[in-house]
């Protein structure tokens, strides 16, 4: 039995169906493992509440803000990066390159990601902050808590929630500002001249990160999150993760340790008061496990004072684990089948990635064949067969785009609402920034019908960068009898 | 059915009693939050039945207490786009084809309402696109019988052809076979000289009966080359495209008791900017001028 009496917090009523919370007290806790974890803290708060007021010049008529969701107006800005609606793909890969990556680090080190760069690990630990600055540490906490509902119990509670709120509330605002111009989405705001959207997610987005970090803590991580229930299918004996060495610890001696009675545990529990999830690490790898090491930090102190020497919980991994229990050690291996597999499909998606964004046209071209009608034969037994098309401008001023067509001879182009044409090729002005739709009449007398279509290529040209773009479509006309 | 709920050794947890062929289940028990959350949501499905329209009956149904109908909502949303169209309309209405046509978002929204209105009223007809059916002019291709700049398209779907209004286009060709105009044997002579006209294979081009014929009865109205004449409705003949038929039988057909169709007036079915929206539509199709 350790010091609690239980094993797990959520065995207690082991009749019901139903668990009632056991609520985590952490001890607040100093050292290297700590002071890492508060400046993972302090990056990404920095960048999550920073990056929207970073200005970015793109001249005149774009945005100035340099990361800019525009969901308005179906742009995508990051920094020198303009993503069109099309784009979304990106997106994908983005995603896929998130997974494959996270998939290799926790093959690697374990949850890394749970335990320092997860939004819900950053913002309990910032509001466990404020709430030991208001309220105590651990043990103040729980006497205030099992205590009656005295004037100094109240006032604190109260400010603590006060300024649990006003965080929450600058994080969903902060999350707008993503999505619309930050300086100007602010005078609106507090001038009420936003929009009911601006308001309503920022309500949304304050409640439930008062709600996630404030009250549901390390229940998101045990009961909500599946990332916990599939973890175990990339960790594998060479992981290297927080352990707590058995061998060096067993058996536990209570209380003071004497020379040679004994491993090198005390069985304080210093490592479960300071734990955020409230488990105990000497059970082994678990379900709840963040991977923080902040018990590393506490068994670290506990060490010192006992006169052993330190990390007896550790980063280690199972196969040296039980290596040096047999009195030997196995160097840690990072490159194996699993992480060369999960490094190389990292590595290929980033290519693609990164290729594809290198090759990103600058301007796009779609035609689409009349439906009906497929052909109108004129007058002269000419043809005549009508497109739309589209014209992507991706450039930030107006630009004339020539039109062409090749494969049928003599073909001529006339474009119906500019009244342009006929000419073989057509130059049609598009906006900056925007797509150009045409209605484009292609006339002529197609030399190899087969089966009532031919092939034909519109080609269209970037006058001021030269930039071509082909697009394959078809000419059609009546089904002719063929000879013999 | 729970049989013995008892602790399991290895794990130190309770079973829930379950037992399957001697396997058994541990108990994990759910955290009581999540339990709660389902009576919430319960009671949110009671309060959301009791406001909102929710239980059908045999003739009716239950309206709710706040008496939303989805119908009033879509209702509301025509009625706003309705208004939000008048204004254009209202310019369309007032402003000349050239002056709609320079203004590219006005233009956007006549376009957009006159193939609307086209896909209602004239496709059954003239087919999607102005593709044409037989009897029916192909608009899409330019080949017109009364003109194809705005004004002349305006005035024909305005008034309509042979619809009995003053205004409306009209013409009449004689029933040469019918009415025993010309005899059986001229009428064989110019119908071979109008295929001859565009073309039709094995026709007899040199008919010089047929070119005597054409040019005292015909030329007069689809002119001396056969090249038509818009100013009386005649078709151009000379042409590789024909309401009526393009083979020798449908010439002798034409010539012996002609077809004329009518095309409605639209003034009386269709508000003015509708129809300049339409006409400025079909303009657009391809066969514009």
């Amino acid at each position: 039995m350790s010091f609690l009496g239980k094993k797990k917090p959520v065995a207690v009523r082991t009749d019901s169906l139903y668990a009632d919370r056991v609520r985590v007290y952490p001890k607040s806790v100093h050292g290297p493992v700590r002071r890492f974890k508060w400046g993972v803290l302090i990056f990404c708060l920095t960048v999550y509440y920073a990056l929207p007021w970073i200005r970015w010049n793109r001249g005149l008529g774009r945005p100035n803000q340099a990361v800019l969701l525009d969901i308005f107006h179906e742009r995508f800005w990051f920094f020198n990066l303009e993503l069109w609606p099309q784009d979304i793909f990106y997106l994908t890969g983005l995603l896929i390159m998130g997974a494959i990556a996270l998939f290799l680090v926790t093959s690697l080190f374990g949850r890394l990601w749970c335990g320092y760069s997860c939004p819900q690990t950053v913002w309990t630990d910032l509001f466990m902050w404020v709430e030991c600055r208001i309220e105590g540490d651990r043990n103040e906490r729980m006497k205030r808590d099992a205590g009656p509902a005295n004037f100094d119990k109240v006032w604190r509670k109260g400010l603590k929630h006060a300024v649990w709120f006003v965080v929450a509330f600058w994080t969903g605002g902060a999350w707008i500002m993503y999505y619309v111009d930050a300086p100007t989405v602010t005078v609106e705001f507090w001038t009420g001249t936003a929009s009911t959207q601006v308001y309503g997610f920022t309500a949304l987005f304050t409640a439930t990160t008062y709600l996630l970090a404030g009250w549901a803590r390390e229940q998101v991580c045990t009961f909500m999150c599946p990332w916990p229930r599939f973890q175990a299918a990339m960790l594998d004996e060479q992981s290297f993760t927080v352990t707590y060495q058995s061998w060096r610890g067993e058996p536990r001696a209570k209380g003071k340790r004497y020379a040679g009675a004994g491993g090198d545990c005390v069985d304080c529990g210093a490592c479960v008061t300071v734990c955020p999830t409230g488990i105990d690490i000497r059970d082994g790898s678990q379900l709840e496990c963040i991977n923080c090491g902040l018990c590393i930090d506490a068994c670290n102190h506990v060490m010192e004072r006992t006169g052993r020497p330190g990390w007896l919980i550790t980063w280690d991994t199972l196969a040296d684990q039980a290596a040096k229990a047999a009195g030997t050690h196995i160097p840690l291996r990072l490159l194996r089948a699993r992480t060369v597999i999960y490094l190389s499909a990292l590595v290929l998606a980033a290519s693609v990635m990164i290729v594809a964004l290198m090759l990103r046209p600058g301007l796009g071209l779609s035609v689409q064949h009349d439906r009906a009608p497929l052909f109108v034969t004129l007058a002269d037994g000419e043809l005549r067969d009508g497109y739309t098309v589209k014209i992507v401008n991706k450039g930030p001023a107006q630009a004339v785009f020539e039109v062409s067509t090749q494969g049928m001879y003599g073909a001529m182009l006339t474009e119906a609402n500019e009244s342009l044409g006929p000419a073989e090729t057509l130059g049609l002005p598009v906006g900056g920034d925007s797509v150009g739709t045409f209605r484009i009449m292609v006339t002529g007398q197609p030399a190899s019908l087969v089966d009532g279509s031919q092939p034909i290529d519109f080609s269209l040209r970037d006058t001021v960068t030269g930039e071509i773009t082909v697009y394959h479509s078809i000419f059609m006309g009546p089904v002719r009898r063929r000879q013999g | 059915m729970p049989t013995k709920i008892e602790k399991d050794d290895v794990t130190g947890r309770m079973t829930t009693g379950h037992e399957w062929d001697g396997i058994k289940e541990l108990n994990q028990p759910l955290p009581r939050w999540w339990l709660y959350i389902l009576w919430a949501t319960v009671a949110w499905a009671v309060v959301y039945c009791v406001l909102y329209p929710s239980v059908p009956g045999i003739t009716g149904y239950y309206h709710g207490l706040i008496g939303y109908f989805q119908r009033d909502a879509v209702d509301a949303d025509v009625a706003a786009v309705a208004k939000q169209r008048a204004g254009a309309m209202d310019r369309i209405r007032t402003l000349s084809f050239a002056q709609i046509r320079s203004d590219p978002d006005l233009f956007a929204v006549a376009q957009s309402a006159g193939r609307i209105t086209f896909a209602e009223n004239c496709q059954p007809c003239h087919g999607a696109g102005g593709g044409g059916n037989p009897g029916y002019p192909a608009l899409a291709a330019g080949n017109w019988l009364w003109g194809g700049k705005l004004e002349d398209i305006d005035q024909t779907v305005t008034f309509g052809i042979r619809s009995g209004l003053d205004n409306a286009r009209v013409s009449q060709m004689p029933r040469f076979g019918a009415d025993s105009i010309l005899k059986p044997a001229e009428i064989q002579a110019v119908a071979d000289y109008v295929a001859g006209l565009y073309g039709l294979p094995g026709a007899a081009t040199n008919s010089i009966e047929g070119k005597r014929v054409f040019a005292e009865n015909c030329a007069v109205c689809h002119g001396d080359a056969g090249q038509g004449n818009r100013d009386v409705g005649g078709a151009r003949l000379a042409a590789r495209v024909h309401l009526h038929g393009d083979d020798r039988a449908a010439i002798l057909a034409q010539i012996n008791n002609p077809r004329m169709g009518v095309m409605p007036n639209w003034n009386t079915r269709l508000d003015e900017a509708k129809i300049k929206s339409v006409v400025l539509y079909v303009h657009s199709l391809g066969g514009g001028e």
